[in-house]
């Protein structure tokens, strides 16, 4: 199957390079994350993955792009979406147009035939342009296919869109291609990489999970937490590092309603170095609680716990009381 | 896709079968897709493997944990070398035991078995009895009663009887020595006995444990709801779930059904006034199918709490189906129980509805009063009673009056009755003084019965 790679996938070689690039791009990935990015791209096989909202689902794809040198087409999925808005479109003002210079020139076409079946005759053999490419607006699924260097093609939330859709995209999923009834099947210049994500709202269909990889990512482990950190914040104090990862970690296992995310701690760990914190006190911890916790019944639950937790942080980061 | 799809060289074989046994829908496709994945990267790194066949195989959490237990149990069995010339082993394996063969028992490996057990060469007795245990076609093992059966062939394959004869010839030779080794041997062959006897009961569960769901599942649908025991009330709750989504994926579908043919003349117009009314959108008639209106009353007297249970279940599991669902609880006496059903998760509510009204002796017709009083104004035509209950009201006045009005002023009265139809009628049964006025009555007391009756009303919802 190698002789088939454009030279842009060369990379691709094995697991512990798709994790040198995808770490190169920003991305610090687990083993099985880049696992999965090597097999669906060895296999061809889009990846489903799903987890939790912002431990970085999205952003496994923008760094595969950014990695790879990819166009990233992103496809964001909502109620309602449709093969018009997700596919293509035809461009009906231009359309309207050409029927209008065609009846323009239509004498010039038709000639001087003297009865209706001899110009009848004549129209049908004039090249009919109405449904053709020209009149075609793609979307982002057709341009996924038609860029000729490959792309990554980001379907955004697929959860959130209806089930006849989902099965709509079982013909691009597993062959690549797409079916215009105008026209006919349009295939892939070269296969695009493939990520869907999902973050289970309801349970997709069988056929679209038997298409797929599937990546389940969860909260990442405390290691993983602070390099993603110290990737994503540069310049943070290797102790305050150590321990916002180990409250963090501390505050998932509470029970609450939204437990912080990835993103969240990338975001407390950016203010917290704009205030110059090198030790977490219960102060600043209460004051910044809100860009970890997104509803108050947790913020409220979490603060009577906050001085516990912040001195379980500092002695486990070995900070002196 | 390519040509390149490998038939599953054996391990993986198995171990899609072990896959399908613990549970996880393996279909032909991911079948080769995962050979191609094993082509790719090879057995060598057993992370890497488990990583890769997870993300072909498992798409669910649930799956994934089932998935992570089977590779576990499957893949800590044989050692890497064994994975990997298994293939070539298995060809070898036949013209081996042409020799070793059922009439000359243990000529070679015979000797072997008694060799390993006097060196207790416990790794060499481990690749043995996997070797013993292939050939014996463990992986068809289904039931538990079969344990001692594969246990006693994986010990014929082994050439246990020419063990024993030898144990025997010992014996008979009568030297202190012979004596010793006999007893030595005996000792061995007891320990080999309850190793057999764990690695078959290892490989049942490994085999054998989603098809013992599955039946155990099958076996829960068309179970009498009121004898089900206290430890399969969660499974239940997820087979109604799960029932109720197939339904409501059912319905909601043929709601949406176009009815291409019939162009929506008025609509296409509208739709097209921005290109001078030329029609390049078209708009169909659709048919509508209206989503029914259910009012529920179920009885939670205590003979027939259990099914009331399930009846609200899988009605608010079927949330998506249905536009309008109000539920009564009864007992003495009638109560709107909406509302609690809607705030809180459905078991918790069923248990508060208990306590609040549930296992007192039914009063049928002060029930029907309290709901006449209250809610017979909210009835349309277009709305469906469901009423469960076993029409036993005690012998207090059944007020068939109420009902006769409910049945005209409603679309419908349907009556589920969880006793057997021969027990109608008998002792302080009314049912046949309420069938009369009642659309359907029908007998309900497991959950095929409950899926069959909903789906039923779903049906004529149009």
């Amino acid at each position: 199957m190698n002789d088939a790679l454009p030279p842009g996938l060369s990379p691709l070689q094995s697991i512990e390079q798709v994790d040198q690039g995808l770490s190169a791009a920003g991305y610090i990935a687990n083993r099985q994350i880049s696992t999965a990015i090597y097999m669906a791209h060895h296999l061809q096989k889009p990846i489903l993955v799903e987890g939790p909202a912002g431990v970085g689902k999205t952003e496994l794809a923008k760094s595969v792009a950014t990695w790879m040198k990819l166009p990233l087409i992103r496809m964001q999925c909502y109620e309602g979406l449709d093969e018009s808005k997700a596919l293509y479109e035809w461009k009906y003002g231009k359309q309207l147009l050409y029927t209008q210079i065609l009846k323009d020139k239509i004498g010039s076409v038709i000639g001087d035939s003297d009865n209706l079946a001899t110009s009848l005759t004549k129209l049908h053999a004039f090249g009919d342009i109405f449904f053709s490419k020209q009149f075609l607006e793609p979307r982002p699924l057709l341009r996924a296919l038609e860029e000729p260097t490959g792309a990554v093609l980001l379907i955004d939330e697929i959860d959130k869109s209806d089930q006849e859709f989902e099965a709509f995209l079982l013909e691009i999923l597993s062959d690549f291609q797409v079916t215009i009834p105008e026209i006919g099947t349009v295939g892939a210049v070269v296969p695009p990489i493939v990520l869907l994500t999902s973050n289970s709202t309801r349970d997709l269909g069988d056929a679209l999970k038997r298409r797929c990889l599937h990546l389940h990512i969860g909260f990442p482990d405390e290691k993983l937490e602070a390099k993603i950190i110290a990737s994503r914040v540069p310049g943070i104090d290797a102790s305050l590092l150590r321990q916002l990862v180990n409250f963090v970690q501390q505050l998932r296992t509470l029970d609450l309603k939204k437990v912080p995310s990835v993103s969240e701690t990338i975001d407390w760990a950016k203010v917290l170095v704009l205030l110059h914190t090198s030790v977490l006190s219960v102060d600043l911890v209460r004051d910044t609680l809100n860009v970890l916790l997104k509803f108050e019944a947790d913020i409220e639950a979490a603060g009577k716990q906050i001085a516990g937790l912040t001195h379980k942080a500092r002695s486990d980061a070995g900070v002196p009381a | 896709m390519s040509g390149s799809a490998a038939p599953a060289s054996e391990p993986l074989r198995r171990f899609l079968q072990v896959a399908r046994g613990a549970g996880l829908r393996v279909s032909a496709a991911e079948g080769i897709d995962a050979a191609r994945a094993v082509q790719m990267i090879g057995y060598a790194d057993r992370e890497i493997l488990k990583d890769s066949l997870g993300l072909i195989l498992a798409k669910t959490p649930e799956e994934k944990a089932s998935y992570d237990e089977a590779f576990e149990l499957y893949f800590k069995r044989d050692d890497l070398g064994a994975a990997e010339d298994e293939t070539g082993e298995a060809q070898r394996a036949p013209a081996a035991w042409a020799q070793g063969g059922e009439g000359g028992q243990g000529d070679g490996s015979g000797q072997g078995l008694g060799q390993l057990l006097e060196q207790d060469d416990r790794a060499s007795l481990a690749t043995e009895m996997e070797k013993a245990a292939r050939e014996s076609g463990i992986e068809n093992i289904r039931f538990f009663t079969q344990k001692n059966l594969y246990a006693r062939r994986i010990l014929d394959k082994m050439g246990l009887r020419r063990v024993e004869r030898d144990i025997e010839a010992l014996r008979q030779s009568g030297t202190p020595e012979g004596l010793g080794r006999a007893q030595f041997l005996e000792g061995s062959v007891d320990r080999l006995r309850d190793s057999v006897r764990d690695f078959v009961e290892r490989n049942l569960i490994l085999f054998a444990k989603g098809e013992t769901e599955k039946f155990r599942e099958e076996l829960l649908k068309s179970a009498r709801l009121s004898n089900l025991e206290r430890r399969d009330l969660d499974r239940m709750r997820v087979l109604v779930r799960q029932m109720a989504k197939k339904l409501a994926a059912r319905y909601a579908k043929t709601r949406r059904r176009r009815l291409r043919g019939q162009l929506d003349i008025r609509r296409t117009m509208r739709r097209n006034m921005g290109w001078g009314g030329i029609p390049f959108i078209t708009v169909w008639k659709q048919k509508r199918i209206e989503k029914p209106r259910v009012m529920v009353l179920c009885d939670v007297s205590g003979s027939v709490a259990p099914m009331s249970q399930f009846l609200l279940m899988f009605l608010y599991a079927l949330n998506e189906a249905l536009s309008d669902i109000r539920s009564f609880a009864f007992a003495g006496s009638l109560i709107e129980v909406s509302e609690i059903l809607e705030k809180e998760p459905v078991e918790q509510a069923i248990t508060k509805i208990m306590e609040t009204i549930g296992f007192g002796s039914s009063n049928f017709g002060n029930s029907f009063a309290d709901f006449e009083e209250g809610w017979m104004k909210d009835v349309s035509n277009k709305t469906t009673i469901i009423v469960l209950g076993d029409a036993r009201g005690n012998r207090t006045d059944p007020r068939t009056d109420i009902v006769a009005r409910l049945s005209e002023r409603s679309k419908r009265i349907i009556w589920l009755n969880p006793e057997y139809k021969s027990a109608w009628g008998t002792g302080d049964s009314d049912m046949y003084r309420y069938a009369p006025f009642c659309n359907l009555v029908t007998v309900c007391n497991t959950l095929r019965h409950l899926e069959r009756a909903i789906a039923d009303i779903l049906e004529d919802a149009g």
